[in-house]
């Protein structure tokens, strides 16, 4: 597959009714708005953005973290230059407003569903089904937002390889922040895996690649022990050593010494 | 203060730095340079060396600056104070005000701000040196740094300026030229051509103006091929994390091949930090030679100290004696750099890098 790279201001097609996402028309003519990769998908050419902020859009699963909690509203950082507002009533039981801080209190997190943004950009969320999940335990990892795709790869392959192979649960929001939980170092190892992905996002057979990183680093980890029991050894040899030197000195400072 | 040279321009046509009236300077440009900017980019144009960093599109503070219907571009404009030859006054100036607002409009029409309404897209510009035609050049590397923090364009700027010295219509001006030339003409314009910024210095006849338009045009077309290839460039070449490198070459050595050519190809400074890396790993595995090696080199040296002692003493025995602790003190300062690299292994490649220089300074010292 030959992805074609394209920069602002790029011709992408003559015919002016095949302008999809990231693209603009001028004089009935297709350009790019974005440096990305073209997509042709049915009849649309667009453009996928490789940089760029996350705009939040309807039915939208992203990962918030409390901001602020109003009487009526629980305002919620999403990674984006927007912040989105959870409204009291969509939470299942009636909660006093005096009682919201109980529920959630500024620094918590929660997997939530954009419900609305209007044109003015005010986003409105809700609970992602009825189920109210705020993260408890685990660690909350960000990556860009235009590289969300490629950590959950082509049907989800890449999010079920990193699952079975760090035997942690993960939880990506399209909003690039990523919820994993497990064990502390299947998740040292996950997040690891994850700034890789970030940083190579663009590179064919990724997951392979993903793939044998873990692998290495958990050999790695397996070799570590005996590699740190070498390290010990060493400082040993190298304390009488020490002694060692300075006793040459001092004889030398003896031997230098003029008045001798 | 009077040092301006007789003639800008030779009789052959040529001038003062060896290039003729329709060429622009070398131009430098690197791309992702600040890792806390959404955008950044590094240019260097003549002896103009300038650095951009975009933020955005992003809240935008205080909130009576937002728009409801777009985001609110702004663009700042300022000169380091060590960026000319007498040192330039740090803060806003008249000058760098009024560039930051001519520059900023020149990009509001290719910025689709509406599509982000209520945010503010920021562009810094910093002037690290300057040498005539700072502007234009700030404006070229901002519209890749922009490109680079995927903020939506309608296409690139381009920015150059002609002028008039010695009685001659020349593209891109250099400090000579602007300072004695009789006048400087600042353009930028969108890569069809339309003009988003004409500024004007100096005294111009509509035929000269004309003529320089040309030249104009030339220069902005060469200088977008120039933003396009390093912009192309960067997003087809995998992004390397020179970190993760010796990593994977550990186990599997199939793929170092492939890894390690790729980030050759695109970025010499890149392979300089991987081979640092790897010189690093190449230590870190080796130490515990070293100092099995360096015990009986610290006996032989103390049998030399011995001899010295017994014998009558002679300087040249010392001085050697002297010569080979300091070395042997040099090797053993590194081995013991590398086991606290080897328990620390957050700690990066430029520890060794840094460290055999001050062990041999400590060497002198001793001496």
């Amino acid at each position: 597959m030959e992805k074609k790279i394209v920069i602002p201001g790029d011709l992408l097609s003559e015919n002016s009714k095949k302008a999809g996402y990231g693209t603009y028309v001028k004089n009935d003519k297709i350009y790019s708005l974005f440096c990305g990769i073209e997509s042709l998908k049915e009849d649309k050419v667009g453009v996928i953005p490789l940089a760029g902020a996350y705009i939040p859009s309807v039915n939208d699963v992203v990962i918030g973290i409390v901001i602020v909690v109003t009487p009526s509203n629980w305002i919620m950082d999403i990674a984006s230059p927007y912040d989105g507002l959870f409204h009291v009533s969509e939470y299942p039981r009636r909660i006093e407003s005096q009682n919201m801080p109980e529920v959630m209190d500024v620094g918590d997190s929660i997997i939530l569903r954009v419900k609305d943004v209007d044109s003015s950009m005010k986003v409105e969320l809700a609970l992602r089904d009825s189920n109210f999940y705020k993260l408890k335990t685990g660690l909350v990892v960000k990556v860009e937002p235009v590289k969300v795709p490629r950590v959950i790869g082509h049907g989800g392959s890449m999010i079920s390889m990193l699952k079975k192979e760090t035997n942690c649960s993960i939880f990506v929001g399209q909003n690039g922040r990523i919820w994993i939980d497990g064990r502390d170092e299947d998740m040292e190892l996950l997040s690891k895996a994850l700034r890789k992905i970030e940083a190579e996002a663009q590179r064919s057979g990724l997951t392979d690649r993903i793939y044998n990183f873990l692998k290495s680093e958990r050999s790695k980890k397996k070799e570590s022990r005996p590699a740190k029991y070498f390290k010990s050894k060493k400082k040993e040899t190298k304390l009488p050593k020490e002694s060692h030197s300075e006793e040459i000195y001092r004889k030398i400072d003896v031997l230098l010494d003029p008045k001798n | 203060m009077n040092d301006k040279p007789n003639k800008l321009i030779t009789d052959d046509g040529l001038r003062l730095d060896g290039r003729r009236a329709d060429e622009i300077r070398p131009m430098k440009i690197e791309i992702g340079v600040l890792s806390r900017a959404d955008g950044s980019c590094y240019l260097e144009w003549g002896r103009n060396k300038i650095l951009v960093g975009v933020f955005g599109p992003r809240e935008a503070h205080p909130r009576r600056l937002q728009r409801a219907d777009a985001a609110v571009i702004r663009y700042r404009y300022n000169m380091a104070s060590f960026s000319v030859e007498d040192r330039a006054r740090p803060g806003p100036s008249r000058r760098s005000i009024e560039i930051s607002k001519v520059s900023r409009e020149a990009f509001e029409p290719v910025i689709m701000a509406e599509l982000y309404p209520k945010t503010a897209i920021d562009i810094f510009v910093e002037i690290l040196q300057a040498d005539a035609g700072t502007r234009t050049a700030a404006i070229n590397a901002s519209s890749i740094a922009l490109a680079d923090a995927g903020i939506p364009m309608k296409g690139l700027v381009t920015s150059c300026a002609f002028g008039k010295v010695d009685g001659q219509i020349v593209l891109d001006l250099n400090k000579e030229e602007d300072n004695y030339g009789e006048a400087d003409f600042p353009v930028a314009m969108t890569q069809d051509g339309e003009i988003t910024l004409l500024q004007m210095d100096g005294h111009l006849t509509p035929e000269e103006i004309k003529k320089g338009f040309e030249l104009v045009k030339k220069g902005c077309k060469e200088i977008l091929e120039i933003q396009q290839t390093v912009l192309r460039k960067k997003f087809e070449t995998p992004v390397e994390e020179p970190e993760a490198e010796p990593e994977a070459k550990i186990v599997d050595t199939e793929s170092e091949a492939a890894e390690t050519e790729p980030s050759l190809e695109y970025a010499p400074e890149a392979a300089a930090v991987e081979e640092t890396i790897e010189e690093a790993e190449e230590l870190e595995a080796e130490p515990s030679e070293e100092v099995t090696e360096t015990v009986p080199e610290a006996e032989e040296l103390e049998e030399i100290v011995k001899e010295a002692e017994v014998e009558v003493v002679d300087g040249e025995a010392i001085e050697e004696a002297i010569e080979a602790e300091t070395e042997e003190e040099a090797i053993e300062a590194e081995t013991e750099e590398e086991a606290i690299e080897a328990e620390d292994e957050s700690k990066g490649p430029w520890k060794v890098v840094k460290d055999p220089s001050e062990s041999g300074s400590r060497g002198e010292n001793d001496e």
